[in-house]
C-alpha cells in the first residue's frame, strides 16, 4: 500500500504541514502583536497621566476653589469634598440595598424562578447606560425639587446596586455549605446564621465588591450632569448643587484655555490616586480585620 | 419553641434477646432550665418573628432592582409624552433636528450611535480575542498576572480621563499624522476624505474601542477557560498544532459565550457618553465620511440636556434616552442569556 503512494503525496504532505505550521506562527505572531498594540495606549495613557498631572499639581489645587475666567491659579478644594459627600450618599444608599439584595440572591433565591429573575435584572441593570440613570433621578427628583447632591447620589447609588448584588451574591455562593448546617444545628436561626456566618465569612469578597461599584461610579460623570449639576464654589447644603471632581475635569476639558486644560489633567491624576487610595486602604482595612476575627 | 419536660428515647427496633418486650423505655429528666447557650441564643433572637422579618428586608431588598427597572421604565416614559404624541415613530426616522424651529428628527443620532459602536466593535474584537488566546495560552505565565492587572487598569479608568487623553493627544495624531495617511492610501473608498478636524466618527470609534476592550477581552477568556480542558487534550493528540487546537478545541466551543461578550461590549459602546461627546464633534449629519464631526444618542443627552429650552426639546431628548434605554436592556439580555448559556454549562460539567 505505502509503496502505491505516489510521490507527490509526500511532497503535498510536506506542504500542508509547511501550511499549518506557517499558520501556527502567523496566530501566534498575531496575538503577541495585538497584545502589544493594545498595551501602548494603556501605558501611554498612564504615562501621558502622571507626567501632565504630576507637572501641573500644586497646594493651590488642593485648598483653592476655581478662579474666574482668565485669572491664573485656583484648585479644586470643592469639587474634591463635593465628590466626597456625593459618593458618601451613594455609598450610604446603595451599599445596604445591594448587599441585602445579594444576600437574597444567595440565601433565599437559589434555583428559584424569582432569584433567577431578580440576577437577570440585575445584570440587564448593570448594563443601562449611566447617562439614563441621570435622567431618570433628573425626572425623579429634579423636576420636583431641584438640581442637589442628593439627587446626584440617588443617581449614583442606583448604579451601585445591580454590581454589588451580584458580587455579594458570588461571594456568599463560596461560603462552605457545613458551616452554614453546623449554625442551623446549633439551633441558631437563619437570620442569625446569615449575618455571623455566611457574611462574616464572605466579607473580604464582599468589601471588595463594594469598592469596585465604589471605583466606578466615582469616575462618573454623566449621571452627575443634571443632577449634582456642578457647583463653582463651596457648598455643603445636601439639597443645593454640588461640585465634583468629575464634572469639572469635563467642564474644564472642553474649555479653550491652556490652564484650565493643565488644571484637568491634575484633577484626572487625582481623582484616579482618590479612588485607588480608598479602594486599597479599604481593602487592607477589611483584611485586617477579618484575620483577627479569625483567631 | 416549647420544650417537653420528659423526653422519650426511641425504643430500639432489635429489641435483645433476653428482654421482654413490653418493657417501657426509660425517661431521661430534661433540665427545666434551658442551659446557657440556649439562653444566650434566645437572648440574641427572637425566633421565628426574627427570621421572618429578616427574609422579608431581603426579599423587599432583592425585589427593589425591580422597582428601580420599573421606575426608570416609567420616569422616561411620562417624561416624554410630548414628544411622542408629537411625532409618533417619525421621530426615529426624520434627520431634522432643530430646536429653534422646534423639529426633532433622533436619525443621524441613531446613525452615529451604530457606526461609532460597530467601528469601535470592528477594532476590539480581534484585538481582545488575540490578547485572550495571547494570555491563556501563549504568554510566558509570569507576564499574565501583570497582563491581566493592566486591563483591569484599564477598565478602572473614568470615561472622563479618556475623554480628556483623547482630545488631547488622540485628536491630533488623527488630524495631522493617521488621517493624511488614510486619505491617501483609502481615501477612494469615500471613508476616510477630507477636511479632517481630528475629531469625528473616527476617533469617536478609536477611544470606544479602546474602552470595550477590558470586558470583551476579560469575558471571552472567563468564556474560552470554561471550555473542558479534555476538548484542548484530544486535539493536541490527534496532532493539532496549538492554532488548530484553539480553533477547533477552543473558540468553536466558546463561540456562544464570545459572541455575548461582544455584545455586552456593544452595549457598553451603545451607552458611552461622556469620552465619546468630548472627540465625536457633536453635530447632527448622516455622511459616509468617517472624519465628519458626528453625534450619538448618548452625546446629544449629555450635550444639549442642560441647555433645553422649552418643552418639547427637553421631552423630545428624554426620548432619546428612553430609546437608548430600551435599546440597551434588549442589547444586554441577549448578550447575559448568550454567556450564561456557556458558563453554566460548564460548571455543571466540572461538578
Amino acid at each position: 500500500m505505502t509503496n502505491a503512494l505516489p510521490k507527490r503525496s509526500q511532497h503535498m504532505e510536506r506542504a500542508v504541514r509547511l501550511r499549518r505550521s506557517l499558520m501556527n506562527h502567523l496566530v501566534t505572531g498575531l496575538a503577541i502583536l495585538s497584545t502589544v498594540i493594545v498595551l501602548v495606549p494603556l501605558v501611554a495613557i498612564l504615562v501621558y497621566l502622571v507626567y501632565k498631572g504630576a507637572s501641573s499639581l500644586n497646594f493651590a489645587f488642593f485648598t483653592k476653589i476655581p478662579a474666574p475666567v482668565g485669572e491664573t491659579g485656583g484648585g479644586m478644594a470643592n469639587s474634591i469634598v463635593g465628590s466626597g459627600i456625593i459618593l458618601a450618599i451613594a455609598s450610604v444608599m446603595g451599599i445596604p440595598l445591594g448587599i441585602a439584595a445579594g444576600v437574597y440572591l444567595a440565601e433565599y433565591g437559589r434555583g428559584g424562578l424569582l432569584g433567577n429573575m431578580i440576577r437577570f435584572t440585575a445584570d440587564v441593570l448593570n448594563g443601562v447606560p449611566s447617562i439614563v440613570m441621570g435622567i431618570a433621578a433628573y425626572g425623579l427628583i429634579v423636576v420636583h425639587y431641584k438640581f442637589s447632591a442628593l439627587a446626584g447620589g440617588a443617581a449614583l447609588a442606583i448604579m451601585m446596586v445591580p454590581t454589588i448584588a451580584r458580587t455579594t451574591e458570588e461571594m456568599l455562593a463560596t461560603v462552605p455549605h457545613p458551616l452554614r448546617e453546623a449554625a442551623l444545628g446549633l439551633g441558631i436561626p437563619k437570620w442569625r446564621t446569615i449575618m455571623s456566618v455566611s457574611l462574616r465569612t464572605a466579607t473580604p469578597g464582599i468589601i471588595t465588591g463594594c469598592m469596585l461599584a465604589f471605583a466606578r461610579v466615582a469616575g462618573e460623570t454623566a449621571p452627575l450632569l443634571f443632577t449634582a449639576f456642578g457647583n463653582n464654589f463651596w457648598s455643603f447644603k445636601l439639597t443645593q448643587p454640588m461640585a465634583a471632581l468629575p464634572l469639572q475635569i469635563y467642564v474644564y476639558a472642553l474649555s479653550p484655555y491652556d490652564e484650565w486644560h493643565r488644571l484637568a489633567w491634575a484633577g484626572a491624576l487625582v481623582l484616579i490616586v482618590l479612588i485607588m487610595v480608598s479602594v486599597t486602604l479599604v481593602r487592607l482595612y477589611a483584611n485586617r480585620g477579618t484575620i483577627k476575627g479569625g483567631h | 419553641m416549647t420544650q417537653p419536660d420528659r423526653v422519650t428515647l426511641p425504643t430500639p427496633i432489635l429489641e435483645p434477646a433476653g428482654k421482654a418486650p413490653q418493657q417501657e423505655p426509660e425517661a431521661i429528666p430534661v433540665p427545666s432550665e434551658p442551659s446557657e447557650i440556649r439562653r444566650f441564643l434566645r437572648a440574641r433572637s427572637s425566633g421565628r418573628a426574627a427570621d421572618g422579618t429578616f427574609g422579608g428586608l431581603m426579599l423587599m431588598a432583592a425585589l427593589s432592582i425591580f422597582v428601580i427597572v420599573a421606575l426608570i421604565l416609567w420616569v422616561l416614559i411620562h417624561n416624554s409624552q410630548l414628544s411622542i404624541h408629537a411625532f409618533g415613530w417619525k421621530f426615529f426616522r426624520t434627520s431634522d433636528w432643530d430646536p429653534v424651529s422646534g423639529s426633532f428628527g433622533a436619525l443621524p443620532f441613531i446613525y452615529g450611535t451604530l457606526v461609532s459602536s460597530f467601528l469601535a466593535l470592528l477594532i476590539a474584537v480581534p484585538l481582545s480575542l488575540c490578547v485572550s488566546i495571547f494570555v491563556l495560552d501563549i504568554c510566558p505565565p509570569i507576564l499574565r498576572g501583570p497582563i491581566s492587572f493592566l486591563t483591569e487598569l484599564l477598565a478602572a479608568i473614568p470615561s472622563v480621563v479618556y475623554g480628556l487623553w483623547a482630545l488631547v493627544v488622540l485628536v491630533p495624531i488623527v488630524r495631522d499624522n493617521a488621517g493624511p495617511l488614510l486619505t491617501k492610501w483609502l481615501g477612494w473608498t469615500g471613508l476616510f476624505a477630507e477636511p479632517n478636524f481630528g475629531v469625528g466618527m473616527f476617533t469617536a470609534g478609536i477611544v470606544l474601542a479602546i474602552m470595550i476592550f477590558p470586558i470583551i477581552s476579560s469575558i471571552s477568556r472567563d468564556v474560552m477557560k470554561a471550555v473542558p480542558i479534555h476538548q484542548r487534550e484530544a486535539a493536541l493528540a490527534l496532532g493539532a498544532t496549538r492554532w488548530e487546537m484553539l480553533r477547533i478545541g477552543v473558540l468553536r466551543n466558546a463561540r456562544i459565550g464570545i459572541v455575548g461578550a461582544v455584545i455586552l461590549g456593544l452595549g457598553r459602546a451603545l451607552g458611552e457618553t461622556i469620552a465619546v461627546t468630548m472627540v465625536i464633534g457633536n453635530h447632527p449629519d448622516i455622511a459616509k465620511n468617517l472624519f465628519n464631526p458626528a453625534y450619538t444618542l448618548a452625546s446629544v443627552i449629555a450635550n444639549e440636556f442642560t441647555e433645553a429650552t422649552g418643552d418639547l426639546y427637553v421631552s423630545a431628548l428624554i426620548e432619546i434616552g428612553l430609546a437608548l434605554f430600551l435599546v440597551t436592556v434588549v442589547v444586554n439580555a441577549i448578550a447575559r442569556i448568550l454567556v450564561w448559556a456557556v458558563t453554566r454549562g460548564a460548571s455543571t460539567r466540572t461538578a
